[in-house]
């Protein structure tokens, strides 16, 4: 396939990014005129007080939360395959996901039978996110311990999915001695939201998200030198052990953080550099992060939009989205072109 | 070259692998002396498992020896920064690489890492060497292909154009003729003794490639089963015996070069002929077990030859009647027929 060059790309993802930004803005339960959708997102008055409500309160954090969901898993699941040399290592994979998943569990379902404080004052947003934070970092710092003794990705990719079973089985435990209401808080949980996010949540989910892609960006050099393996990298001056640790850090906090804030969203984390591979068909991380992040904000937008059920109040969690949608598209692509063999081999 | 300056040097070194646990540190090698000199290609040769792929780890500071330095210019090799040491030794592996989108121009500027800063800024220096490493390994027609695209000569080449590229005055490769033809071989060999004769490198390469390293090789450093080490110029190795010390022949005759047959037919025969139709006819007659004597002595089948060595024409003289034969097959289709 030929690759299209930088320029055109760029404007490209932009170009459909912006797009998919304003589409995900206008659509809604409640109808507001694109005209006065423009006026207010300059900051100007629509005149219209309920618009302007659900305008800054509702969809434009969450559209601003799906930019941001969809660039940190876009660039955490690239560095995870890049470090492990494998094209089904993902955020999802490798546990932190499954340890958020724990963290949060231990939180609402434990919780409850040490006198059922937390749920009967309204279970708080923070205590989730602090919950899925200690998880994914404890169940992520487990799997790289390992990962130093083993040395092989395929090896590493078993270990991640035993880690996810063990603390699934724990999940499952926790259910288990669990009544229905807990039950229910947890799923909806682990089915993932974008609505969650307020402008309270943004002042700590942007930051986070934006040091995880700032790390990444500086990292670009040494993500080059490992596509070539541990060896080459450092015949080439390249500070494995300093690199390694980085880059985790920079998906733990890519990762955890979009866990701890929105639930577990599957798929994007695998998919979308496998599909920013399909457009520029480059292994250059300096060319791939960027395309990585743009890939990933229009997927997510893109989920966000279809998560939109036409008149009814509700969205479909985003999770079944991106699922739904995303894996046959990326059955598609893997069908149609040997991109994840060229890459990988 | 006037004067054989040392450039890499290892002295007393002893490689293998450090423990966590409070066991013994596996030791694969130990005191081992060598030297390698500018502009030199020396080949390291030893059975499998002896060790050939950890000293030249070792050697190349991709991990730390047991005990005993290797020195570099004068200069301990593990001491050093891991950015000075990559701007003098680059090294070629056997490892799989993974990045089958790169193409080969991408991968031969891989090499300028230890040069650039973190945005990758490739400056004049860095353009003129990876094209000069393109230059020599006549890789300019293929710049712009995937590593996926390539033939393993090929990826082989650009692998060496990388080290090239990273431009340090020593080179190790571990065997880069492996699974490679026999077009290839010899072309990576000649490449690389063009680079160290011609380019100032000083190579160190780990082969299997008896024949090449017999023929190309500046320096044989020989690794012998039980951990002692052996160095000098390949003859002296071939004919002091050592070569098949190391290698313990079976059947092969390193002298002569050639794969050793034990006759298993009690036939003896003669063959008039003269260049490669002689030395041809022997091959065949003796590996399918007949001995070939001189003329002048005893036999029991005389073999004419006629024509020139593109076209011979041989003929047997058998009590009866008068054979001939285009070809070496009919001829001994023939002779196992008696």
């Amino acid at each position: 396939m030929k690759s299209l060059n930088v320029v055109s790309v760029t404007i490209l993802l932009l170009f459909s990014a912006a797009l998919l930004f304003l589409a995900d803005l206008a659509l809604g339960s409640v109808h507001i005129p694109f005209r006065h959708l423009l006026l207010l997102l300059v900051g100007g008055d629509s005149g219209n007080e309920i618009w302007a409500n659900i305008f800054y309160h509702f969809r434009l954090p969450r559209a601003i939360a799906a930019i941001m969901v969809g660039a940190a898993l876009g660039i955490s699941g690239l560095q995870m395959q890049t470090l492990f040399k494998n094209p089904l290592a993902g955020p999802f994979v490798l546990g932190i996901s499954s340890g958020a998943s724990l963290g949060v569990a231990l939180l609402v379902l434990a919780s409850f039978s040490f006198g059922g404080m937390l749920i009967g004052a309204g279970l708080n947003k923070w205590m989730v996110v602090l919950a899925a934070c200690i998880g994914a970092i404890i169940v992520f710092m487990i799997v790289l311990a390992l990962s130093f003794r083993v040395r092989e990705s395929m090896s590493l990719l078993i270990i991640g999915i035993m880690v996810a079973s063990i603390t699934g089985a724990a999940v499952g435990a926790l259910q288990f001695f669990s009544n229905a209401q807990q039950i229910q808080i947890f799923l909806i949980w682990t089915l993932g939201s974008l609505g969650g996010l307020t402008w309270s949540t943004h002042q700590v989910f942007i930051p986070v998200v934006l040091t995880g892609i700032s790390i990444a960006f500086v990292m670009f050099k040494p993500l080059n030198a490992l596509l070539l393996g541990e060896n080459y990298a450092q015949s080439l001056g390249i500070n494995i052990k300093r690199s390694r640790i980085l880059i985790i850090i920079s998906t733990s906090m890519l990762a955890g953080a979009v866990t701890a804030f929105c639930g577990p969203i599957a798929f994007i984390g695998l998919a979308v550099p496998h599909i920013t591979r399909l457009v520029i068909n480059t292994s250059d991380h300096k060319k791939l992060l960027p395309a990585v992040a743009g890939m990933g904000v229009i997927l997510m937008l893109i989920c966000d939009i279809l998560s939109q059920i036409p008149g009814r109040e509700e969205v479909l969690p985003i999770n079944i989205v991106t699922s739904l949608v995303g894996a046959p598209v990326v059955i598609w692509i893997i069908m149609r072109k040997k991109v994840v063999k060229n890459a990988f081999s | 070259m006037t004067k054989m300056k040392d450039i890499l040097i290892s002295e007393n070194l002893s490689v293998g692998y450090g423990t966590n646990r409070k066991n013994q540190p596996i030791v694969i090698l130990k005191d081992v002396n060598l030297n390698l000199r500018e502009g030199e290609l020396a080949c390291l040769m030893g059975p499998n498992g002896i060790g050939k792929s950890t000293l030249i780890r070792t050697l190349a500071g991709l991990q730390s020896p047991l005990g005993g330095t290797v020195l570099l210019h004068g200069l301990a090799v593990h001491k050093q920064s891991r950015h000075e040491r990559a701007r003098q030794i680059s090294v070629v592996l056997t490892d799989r690489v993974n990045a089958g989108n790169l193409n080969v121009y991408e991968l031969i500027a891989l090499g300028r890492y230890p040069f650039t800063n973190w945005i990758m800024k490739l400056d004049e220096a860095d353009n003129q060497a990876i094209s000069k490493a393109i230059e020599v390994t006549a890789l300019s027609h293929i710049l712009h292909q995937k590593l996926y695209q390539l033939s393993d000569g090929q990826l082989q080449k650009t692998m060496i154009a990388r080290a090239l590229a990273q431009d340090g005055k020593v080179m190790i490769l571990d065997e880069p003729t492996a699974h490679l033809d026999l077009n290839n071989r010899v072309e990576i060999m000649r490449l690389l003794r063009n680079l160290a004769h011609n380019h100032g490198k000083s190579i160190l390469i780990a082969t299997h490639e008896l024949d090449l390293a017999l023929q190309l090789a500046d320096k044989l450093i020989l690794l012998l089963p039980g951990g002692k080490m052996v160095e000098g110029i390949p003859e002296d190795l071939v004919l002091n015996g050592q070569l098949d010390e190391t290698f313990q022949m079976k059947g092969y005759n390193l002298k002569t070069g050639k794969a050793e047959f034990i006759p298993e037919k009690s036939v003896k025969v003669a063959v008039k002929a003269e260049g490669y139709t002689y030395l041809w006819t022997k091959n065949a007659l003796e590996r399918n077990g007949y001995e070939v004597v001189d003329v002048q002595g005893n036999f029991d089948v005389l073999i004419n030859t006629f024509g020139n060595d593109t076209m011979p024409v041989w003929k047997v003289l058998s009590n009866e009647s008068e054979n001939s034969f285009h070809t070496l097959k009919d001829l001994i289709d023939y002779l196992n027929r008696l």
